[in-house]
């Protein structure tokens, strides 16, 4: 996690994720 | 329209909630975008105008917009009825809808954000810039966990405002 969030690109990468992540679950429950 | 009028009352706190929003993360990702990144590329001697001025005027904006914008949003949040069901990610709600679980999700994000800002971020930072009396080696650490923090919260705002933007304009 702290390697991940040490690089300004892994932190916007990992946010895009956990956004694909929330768009999956509102979308299955839908 | 009546001052009295309830959607003017409900437009005008969903205004503020957005303005101090954009006032907190405008902030967060002047940090995390051009502040940390750039901090290594300022000659030594330089270095102390930012720690000493820049740094404590905008973590005042930054905090108290985040206060703000929580605030707010609980205040919006209330006026229209679904505060408790956004809460719960609308589990159990009498009318179940996607946007309640949207707006809950993003207030959940939101909370955890706000409670980093006041509660690790600021107390860290505190140390970094001397209000509070530290140790070399306490400072260094703050300075890893206010910035982890931080990276944290830029994460989250990314899918918060996602969800915020998506229980607005779905319909």
């Amino acid at each position: 996690m702290e390697k991940l969030l040490g690089s300004l690109a892994g932190t916007v990468i990992a946010g895009f994720v956990l956004t694909v992540v929330v768009a999956v679950i509102l979308h299955a429950i839908h | 329209m009546e001052l009295s009028d309830f959607n003017w009352w409900s437009q005008f706190i969903r205004w503020g909630h957005i303005i101090s929003g954009i006032m907190w993360i405008g902030h967060l990702w002047y940090f995390n975008f051009t502040q940390t990144p750039t901090m290594p590329k300022i000659p030594t001697e330089l270095r102390p105008a930012v720690v000493r001025f820049i740094l404590p005027e905008a973590l005042f904006w930054f905090r108290w917009g985040a206060m703000f914008t929580l605030g707010f949003g609980l205040i919006l949040a209330y006026m229209n009825g679904y505060l408790i069901d956004a809460i719960k990610l609308g589990i159990g709600a009498p009318s179940p809808h996607t946007k309640t679980t949207a707006i809950g999700i993003g207030m959940w994000l939101g909370t955890i954000m706000w409670f980093n800002v006041w509660f690790i971020i600021m107390p860290n930072q505190n140390k970094v810039m001397g209000v509070t009396p530290a140790t070399p080696d306490e400072v260094n650490a703050a300075r890893r966990t206010a910035g982890l923090a931080s990276r944290v919260n830029t994460m989250l705002s990314i899918p918060m405002l996602y969800c915020m933007v998506f229980a607005a304009h779905y319909y």
